[in-house]
């Protein structure tokens, strides 16, 4: 028997009995499409939260003050002599003074706004950018002018008729004028960035925060190859200006931890393996999920070839008994789990393509090419896996005892 | 014809100390207690016997659907015993045509499709295995009913398809089970014309019936009883007779 003809008797087996051999398919289907579609969603969503930090700007560092006080303290007089100290790596560096303010107009109010005192260089480093009117300037930081650049959403909920450039807003009880509107920006933590209010960091502190520690200090490196050496700078910098003892500094640099300076630094790069980790763990969740609808499928396709060769033991005896071989009998089984398996999985794949198109709890899935293979391969071996028992039964049957069945 | 002028033409079939036993301690059955059988090619044999005497049981060995306990059977000159799984289905596909009472048609398959189903086990090649299914359809009159399902045709042509199924790979010998058992009698007729028709031609036909008017028609008849050759009669003039049937016949 050549194999053309063991492959047509067994789609002829595969179309005798049309509805179960398309419910076997289903359950294949559903599986291998689970697989793709599911293993899309978990890359689409690392592919979002990596393309998110790399937004942050991959050249960005941030210094935040770990509780020190007195001398150890990040302050403005700090973050200007960094500035200043001619750093090789080093571009800018900016400071931060953050705080949760009501901020009203006329009409409008809104609670828990962020206020960000800064420098006029924050639009430099930060991904922020002026869409409308103009950034407040040097001048502006000097003489602690009550200007502010407010984010869009904040801008329309304030004045949804008309636009804020120029007009007054009340950050709790002190008027600024509008001077710059941000262009919109796609959320990276709890905080909305098209909620806030960016403002000059001596007045932010004069009339909120206070002049003390900073919240703390953006910096950037000339290109981002240099963050590293950047940082290294910087660190060396600060332990100078904080006065941080060399021996406190080698054994911070030794244990690798920061815990025992006043000062942490990151940056994007460390983030990103973060997340690239937790992306990971969450598609191999995922796969692992989809898995197991695999693995039911093909238990599927089991039960039906075991009803199938309990149904067919005539068919089986009078082709035995015509001098088919155990092969040709457990070539034809096998056949045809191996076709209901790969037409299953070719469908589960054009399935898991075309819902990939979608958005799925709002993120785009990214399909990874080896999974279309890898759950393909994994349908039809478990379809010759779970074939083999109920083609064997068959193909040992003897002629005699399947004839004499009904 | 003597014995020894049939020993010459060379026997087909040769069964010594044939016996068979089923289950074991109390349930044990003794099916067949010792059958010496020869058959010459070209005899058109009948086995009769009533039911529960072991014709099944030997008709199961004749086509190597069964394995005899003990005993020697030589199909064309070779020990069945001796062959594997492998050989034992190459001989039922090359050495014998099955004929069953209930047909054993494929369901799916058409009249052709069925007719091809031995020689695709063969090897035989698809251009070629049509024209020899053709023709052996040919062989029983069934030609214009080739691509119809076994549902669609009535008693009597399902059996000839089967016939046809059975001669198409020119085996050694014919192996017909109660081949009449489930037709009426116009349609038993027309089967057992064929038979004499295929008998006339010089093919080895062996036939198990429980019907005389069946064996009737044999040129040699074997009765059986509790496992056991009773009675083996053969009559010279029943070749004529056949003959003389199919003349009048046309």
């Amino acid at each position: 028997m050549k194999f053309g003809d063991i492959l047509l008797s067994a789609l002829r087996g595969v179309t005798a009995n049309k509805l179960r051999s398309i419910l076997t398919m289903l359950g294949v289907l559903i599986g291998v499409g689970a697989v793709i579609l599911l293993m899309a969603v978990g890359n689409g969503s690392a592919q979002r939260v990596n393309s998110l930090i790399t937004s942050l700007g991959t050249n960005t560092l941030t210094i935040r003050p770990n509780g020190g006080s007195g001398s150890s303290e990040i302050t403005l007089a700090v973050a200007d002599k960094l500035a200043h100290a001619g750093l090789g790596h080093v571009s800018e560096v900016v400071p931060e003074s953050t705080t949760s303010l009501t901020v009203s107009s006329t009409s409008a109010s809104e609670e828990d706004v962020s206020i960000i005192g800064t420098s006029s260089n924050y639009f430099k480093v930060a991904t922020a950018t002026v869409a409308s009117g103009s950034a407040f300037t040097s001048a502006d930081v000097t003489d602690a002018a009550k200007v502010a650049v407010i984010g869009s959403t904040l801008a329309s909920d304030l004045y949804p008729t008309g636009s804020a450039l120029g007009q007054s807003v009340d950050v709790d009880g002190t008027p600024f004028t509008v001077v710059g509107i941000l262009a919109a920006q796609s959320s990276t933590g709890f905080n909305d960035p098209n909620v806030e209010v960016i403002a000059p960091v001596t007045r932010i502190q004069r009339s909120y925060t206070g002049f003390g520690a900073l919240s703390a200090l953006l910096a950037q490196s000339k290109t981002s190859a240099g963050v590293n050496a950047a940082q290294g700078e910087l660190g060396v910098e600060l332990n100078q200006l904080l006065g941080v003892s060399t021996t406190t500094a080698a054994a911070a640099s030794a244990a690798n931890s920061t815990t025992s300076l006043p000062y942490s630094i990151t940056n994007a790069s460390t983030l990103l393996s973060t997340a690239e980790a937790s992306a990971t763990s969450f598609t191999v969740l995922l796969a692992a999920v989809a898995a197991i609808s695999l693995l039911v499928g093909g238990i599927g396709v089991t039960n039906v070839m075991l009803v199938t060769v309990t149904e067919r033991t005539r068919e089986i005896g009078i082709r035995k008994a015509l001098g088919a071989t155990r092969g040709a009998v457990l070539g034809q089984f096998l056949a045809e789990a191996a076709i209901l398996t790969l037409l299953g999985g070719v469908l589960g794949v054009v399935v898991a393509v075309f819902l990939a198109q979608f958005q799925i709890n709002g993120t785009q899935p990214v399909i990874i090419g080896y999974s279309i293979p890898l759950a393909l391969g994994v349908s039809v071996a478990i379809g010759i896996f779970f074939g083999v028992y109920p083609a064997g039964r068959a193909a040992a049957m003897r002629p005699i005892q399947a004839l004499r069945s009904i | 014809m003597t014995d020894s002028a049939r020993a010459a033409i060379g026997n087909v079939l040769e069964l010594h100390g044939i016996h068979q036993l089923y289950g074991t301690g109390d349930a044990q059955v003794h099916a067949l207690r010792g059958i010496d059988l020869d058959v010459a090619a070209g005899e058109y044999l009948a086995i009769m016997g009533p039911s529960g005497s072991g014709k099944s049981t030997l008709m199961n060995l004749l086509g190597c659907l069964d394995v005899a306990s003990s005993g020697t059977y030589k199909l064309a000159g070779e020990d069945v015993n001796d062959l594997d799984e492998r050989e034992l289905a190459r001989v039922r596909n090359r050495e014998i045509g099955f004929i069953f009472q209930s047909f054993n048609l494929v369901s799916r398959m058409t009249a052709l499709q069925n007719t091809e189903l031995p020689l695709a086990y063969g090897g035989v090649k698809y251009a070629e295995r049509k024209r020899r299914a053709m023709e052996a359809l040919e062989a029983v009159n069934l030609t214009h009913r080739a691509d119809h399902r076994p549902q669609q045709l009535s008693g009597g042509q399902q059996q000839r398809v089967a016939i046809a199924r059975a001669l198409v790979t020119n085996p050694t010998m014919l192996l017909a089970d109660e081949p009449t058992g489930n037709l009426d009698s116009e349609s038993t007729h027309e089967i057992l014309a064929i038979f004499d028709q295929l008998a006339a031609q010089g093919r080895t036909i062996v036939i198990i019936t429980h019907e005389e008017t069946v064996a009737e028609r044999a040129h040699r008849i074997v009765n059986l009883s509790d496992g056991l050759i009773i009675s083996d009669h053969r009559s010279p003039d029943r070749t004529t007779a056949a003959h003389k049937r199919l003349e009048t016949a046309r």
